[in-house]
């Protein structure tokens, strides 16, 4: 889980920074990502338009005309090395359940809709999945997407979007391709998977992830109803810990209830995480994490 | 005050000039794809420069206006027309209440700006009134006009007809295009050859050039072998999921270049080998289907003057217009 990469800092045109810390995935370069991106945002920088933390890299876009490129990148890369390798950082956070539907009628109807966009066009994208994970069935594989909390390491692809780790040793972690062709279509709030990434779709619309199921939670929310989203419209925030907890149709119906009625409200709790511990022993840490979350 | 929408011409969004610091949470500046074009439509008919305009794509709208008000349209080549008479496209002119506002062939360029004296008035979502479509955020409702939509139209304040943007300001839309690019981001993945595909390539832009994105055929570029990093993916175009800039070009599975625009998705698994720079962003918006593009390397300190050069444009036309 460590990385050994060094930092490689490149122009995107000549208005944004893009910095790859690691091109392998891992919570080291993500947590660096997010301490440096922070440490930037801090200073408050004339010129800086826009701050973007990613999963093993970041990107700043900014006004070159008041920040000048070199000088932009010179701040960076100080930045890094007063940073160091951040697992001694602490992150104030939350950890939040997130109800889930796997094998729903919803993402079932999608993806057979695009059969021919798979790499198996006679099994289920979570059949694939299980399959390719060594799993002897679907409901193992189920048990080992939700059993760990996941942690958010990057937002975007579309509005809300969270791209979420899973929190357990790189050998335990799941990887599935995307699709070879990307669909043009995916239902709202699906869970999909791609690589070691599970996103959940904030909003229709196309797609390459595997889908496993679908959340009746919104978690995008534009016009500000839903009681969640009173203070901003994006609910996923990097940094924030997702547990995925497997629900039935009649709990999926009683959410999608208390969603219509403006009244769902997710089961959250706000926790300090720190990467140097959680690295330690993921699986005492992760254990606390849960406990948090159960807590009153 | 205000404009009723009779006919919402192919894809007409109200924009402005964008909305910046969401990024991060994957929501895209938006605004004009021809900043420059929607800045001397706004001038002409004395708006601010952060009043929302329409942004009109291939086929203009059919508009009545309930009140009169001074017009002016701009960027391509979409002839402006009241009440079935040809008005002028780069000058401000009156209608009246119970005039008809359409339009013409395209005949060059891809995107007409109409600015209406006291601006849009919509309301803002996170300081911008403009369209972000993908997700359902800014103008009417999140969406493109719909037929009988109902545009309001602001206080109007000091308008004027009859200004014009002089000819040498005006810019000229060339079916074979140069847009000049920085080398760069993952360019490293691509082989020597890979590369000089990549600039050598007369591609063709395909119908598929929407806010979000433009996407050109021509040839295949060839990327090197490797062992895939954790996360990144198989196909050798992968990488682990990051941002993506604004102009940066992605070529997923080596064919097929995407030049990301202002609807911008923020970030994922394709490699980007280069990105437009600031400068030329207002051409690619002018880009129609199958039209020509060379991508042509320039360096940082090249990529700079053109940005001052375009300000310098920009401030030239406010002087003229004054």
């Amino acid at each position: 889980m460590t990385g050994t990469a060094s930092a490689r800092y490149s122009f995107g045109g000549d208005d944004h920074v893009f910095v790859e810390l690691d091109g392998e995935m891992s919570l080291t370069a993500n947590f660096k990502a997010m301490a440096i991106t922070q440490a930037l945002e801090e200073r408050r920088l004339d010129g800086v338009i826009d701050i973007c933390p990613a999963n093993a890299s970041y990107q700043i876009r900014f006004d070159p005309l008041v920040l000048p490129p070199t000088d932009l990148v010179e701040l960076l890369k100080q930045i890094e090395s007063d940073v160091g390798d951040a697992t001694d950082i602490q992150l104030d956070t939350s950890i939040v359940e997130v109800p889930v539907l796997y094998n729903d009628p919803w993402t079932h109807e999608t993806l057979m809709r695009f059969r021919t966009h798979h790499q198996t066009p006679d099994s289920t994208d979570l059949e694939y999945a299980a399959e390719i994970n060594g799993y002897t069935s679907v409901d193992s594989f189920v048990e080992a997407h939700s059993g760990s909390p996941w942690f958010t390491s990057m937002v975007g692809f579309v509005a809300g979007l969270p791209f979420l780790f899973q929190m357990v040793p790189r050998e335990r972690q799941l990887q599935v391709p995307k699709y070879p062709r990307p669909r043009t279509d995916t239902p709202k709030q699906a869970i999909g998977y791609g690589g070691c990434f599970t996103a959940i779709y904030s909003v229709r619309g196309a797609g390459g992830y595997q889908l496993f199921g679908i959340t009746p939670a919104p978690i995008y929310d534009p016009t500000q109803q839903h009681p969640d989203f009173e203070d901003f419209m994006v609910f996923f925030k990097p940094g924030t810990i997702a547990k995925l907890e497997p629900i039935d149709r009649a709990a999926y119906d009683r959410i999608v209830e208390q969603v219509e009625a403006r009244a769902f409200r997710f089961k959250q709790r706000p926790v300090r995480f720190s990467l140097g511990e959680f690295l330690n022993d993921p699986d005492a840490y992760n254990a606390g994490l849960l406990e948090v979350l159960r807590g009153s | 005050m205000g404009v009723r929408v009779l006919k919402p011409g192919m894809s007409t969004t109200i924009q402005d000039r964008g909305r910046y610091g969401y990024y991060s949470v994957g929501i895209p500046p938006s605004g004009s794809l021809d900043q420059f074009s929607s800045f001397a439509a706004n001038l002409l008919v004395g708006n601010p420069d952060e009043a929302a305009v329409l942004e009109c794509t291939y086929l203009g709208p059919q508009l009545l206006f309930e009140a009169p008000c001074v017009v002016a349209v701009t960027g391509a080549d979409l002839p402006p027309l009241v009440n079935r008479v040809p008005r002028p496209l780069w000058e401000s002119f009156e209608v009246s209440e119970g005039d008809v506002l359409s339009f013409d062939y395209l005949t060059a360029g891809a995107r007409a700006y109409i600015a209406f004296s006291g601006g849009i008035d919509v309301p803002e979502v996170l300081g911008s009134r403009s369209t972000y479509t993908l997700g359902s955020m800014g103008g009417i409702n999140g969406r493109v006009l719909a037929e009988g939509d109902w545009i309001a139209l602001g206080p109007v304040d000091g308008s004027r007809v009859g200004r014009a943007v002089p000819e040498a300001l005006r810019p000229t839309h060339p079916y074979q295009r140069e847009i000049r690019v920085m080398m760069g981001l993952f360019d490293h993945r691509l082989t020597a050859t890979g590369r000089e595909t990549f600039l050598g390539t007369d591609w063709r832009l395909t119908p598929v050039a929407d806010r979000t994105g433009f996407r050109y055929q021509g040839a295949e570029l060839e990327f090197k072998d490797r062992t895939p990093p954790f996360g990144a993916g198989s196909d050798p175009s992968n990488i682990v999921d990051a941002p993506y800039p604004i102009g940066s070009i992605q070529v997923p599975s080596g064919i097929e270049p995407i030049v990301l625009h202002r609807d911008a998705v923020s970030g994922g698994g394709y490699c980007m080998v280069a990105t437009v720079i600031g400068a030329d962003m207002d051409d690619v918006g002018q880009s129609p289907p199958n039209i020509t593009t060379r991508f042509v390397e320039v360096d940082l300190e090249t990529a700079l003057q053109a940005r001052r050069d375009r300000e310098a444009r920009f401030a030239r036309l406010r002087e003229e217009l004054a």
